[in-house]
């Protein structure tokens, strides 16, 4: 029986389907049998960034609405035989499932992945509420300037009333180091007082996220990137290793505080 | 009325006039007599003086909502007297349940975050901050053993201004304390506040109308003490 985790943030544009694409990756890369999910219809693009979009016959609206099985409108991916795909419809909006019926869906593929990871629209209202619906875990993504992270409380607010759903664990993404050094961003430790949710992961902002997702080829591939260090980081710690952070951190000597909000001495 | 033992006695004090009621007879007739006795007296008073305050007991009897309303309108008729107070020693079982669940101590553990509004009867001892966008109300006092960076609301009943809210960082967006709001803006205390981690407290100085913050003994220390850190 597999897990299911929901990548959300509340605010758009932060990086929830970036996120997606490369923690799925990098499970795929660990042998794990993983299925991403995109929620966001009417808006998807997980199939773009994972360049699966040619392969696309059916989607999850057709699934819901019973117009096909399960197993048919999963994509397989073209790299990995272990990863999956199943897509967002893009000709109808959010409205087109019901929460039960995605968490119907995703019950269903726990019984055949190990990971299903859930790409959340963003917002608060029903394509969150399809999002949540069958996840049991949930990773929160923020970037570090003071409207993500108001709206990644609110979301975590909302996460914690989900009885199903495990302690929220938060990405910090785009972070950006000139800015940190001259104290022009919000610092980790900040975003940490206020969040107070356990750090899955620090993933800075790197032109290659941008050039790689453009050719369909998710960074977590690319082993040069710093951003692919950090999603394979990050995948390891969702298997329950303990991962020191990258020694780029340790430079800036942010690492001790680093090492403490994971819990290492 | 009875002659030998009046319905309403009237007594002067220095600070005013204190209506004593007797608390056996029908409420009319007490009504119909103080009518006469303050009608009886009009004379008596300044014509250009100022406001003669008035307190009113009733004993043992139980004044309605509307009965004390009434009672207020008919005095306030002679236009120099302001009533002051309606004490009576009766309560219903409803008001005073309700009275004692203003007194009580609600204590919660968690973390108001963004979005969210937490309102309890009483004072709030709240375990956890209360983070930018999120609210916490009591209709007493509030104690945040955490950081305030949110918005709150103390003595949100009628008589709340002597309310107070404690927090161990108090960094608020907003407060309220009774009928009056401030917002804190300035940098310099945020600053101060973050690297001194010391314990505040913000109350409603009346000789100003504005809601001040002020470390905790330094509030103590002073004659404007609110009545509520006094009881404790
Ligand atoms: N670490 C990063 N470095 C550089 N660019 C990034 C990074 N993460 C995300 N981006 C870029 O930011 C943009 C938004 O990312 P993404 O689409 O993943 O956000 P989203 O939260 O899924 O947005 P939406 O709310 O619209 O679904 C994309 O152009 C992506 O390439
Ligand atoms: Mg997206």
């Amino acid at each position: 029986m597999g897990e299911a985790i929901v990548v959300t943030s509340g605010k758009g544009g932060v990086g929830k389907t970036t996120t997606s694409a490369n923690v799925g990756t990098v499970l795929a890369l660990q042998g794990k049998k993983v299925c991403l999910v995109d929620t966001d219809i009417g808006l998807r693009n997980l199939d773009v960034v994972m360049g699966l979009e040619n392969r696309i016959i059916y989607d999850l609206v057709d699934v819901a609405q019973g117009r096909c099985k399960l197993n048919q409108a999963l994509v397989k991916d073209k790299r990995f035989d272990c990863l999956s795909m199943l897509p967002a419809a893009q000709t109808t909006d959010k409205t087109a499932v019901k929460p039960s019926e995605m968490k119907k869906m995703v019950d269903q593929l726990k019984a055949d992945f190990d990971y299903i990871i859930i790409d959340c629209p963003a917002g608060i209202e029903r394509g969150f509420r399809n999002a949540v619906a069958g996840a049991d875990h949930a990773i929160v993504v923020t970037t570090p300037e003071i409207s993500s992270v108001r709206d990644a409380d609110r979301i975590i607010g909302l996460l914690e009333q989900e009885k199903q759903i495990t302690p929220p664990r938060l990405i910090i993404n785009r972070i950006r180091q000139h800015m940190l050094k001259k104290g022009e961003m919000l610092e980790i430790d900040e975003i940490m007082n206020i969040l107070a949710i356990d750090l899955l992961g620090i993933v800075l902002d790197d032109d290659g996220v941008i050039s790689s997702s453009n050719k369909g080829e998710p960074v977590a591939l690319n082993p040069s990137s710093k951003a692919a260090q950090a999603y394979r980081n990050i995948g390891r710690r969702i298997l329950g290793e303990t991962v020191p952070l990258m020694a780029i951190e340790e430079k800036n000597g942010f690492f001790q505080r680093f090492k403490s909000l994971l819990g290492m001495r | 009325m009875s002659l030998n033992h009046p319905f309403v006695t009237i007594k002067g004090r220095k600070d005013g006039l204190v209506l004593v009621m007797d608390d056996s007879c029908a409420y009319n007739d007490l009504l119909h007599e103080l009518k006469e006795k303050l009608t009886m007296n009009t004379n008596m008073y300044q014509k250009n003086g100022p406001d003669i305050s008035v307190k009113v007991q009733a004993g043992n009897r139980y004044l309605s909502e509307s009965q004390r309303e009434e009672l207020k309108q008919m005095i306030h008729t002679f236009d120099y007297l302001k009533v002051e107070d309606i004490h009576s020693n009766v309560m219903t079982v409803e008001e005073f349940s309700k009275k004692k669940a203003q007194e009580r101590i609600v204590p919660i553990a968690r973390i108001i975050r963004s979005g969210q509004k937490l309102s309890v009867e009483g004072d709030l001892l709240l375990i956890g901050d209360v983070n930018p966008g999120g609210t916490v109300i009591a209709t007493g006092n509030i104690y945040i053993l955490g950081t305030l960076r949110g918005v709150a609301i103390a003595g949100s009943l009628d008589d709340g201004k002597h309310a107070v809210i404690v927090a161990s960082v108090m960094l608020p967006t907003q407060l309220k304390i009774g009928q009056v709001i401030s917002r804190t803006d300035d940098e310099e205390r945020r600053e101060d506040t973050i690297n001194k981690h010391i314990p505040e407290c913000a109350y409603l100085d009346g000789t100003i109308g504005k809601i001040v913050i002020d470390r905790m003994q330094a509030v103590l220390k002073k004659h404007n003490l609110p009545y509520s850190l006094e009881k404790m």
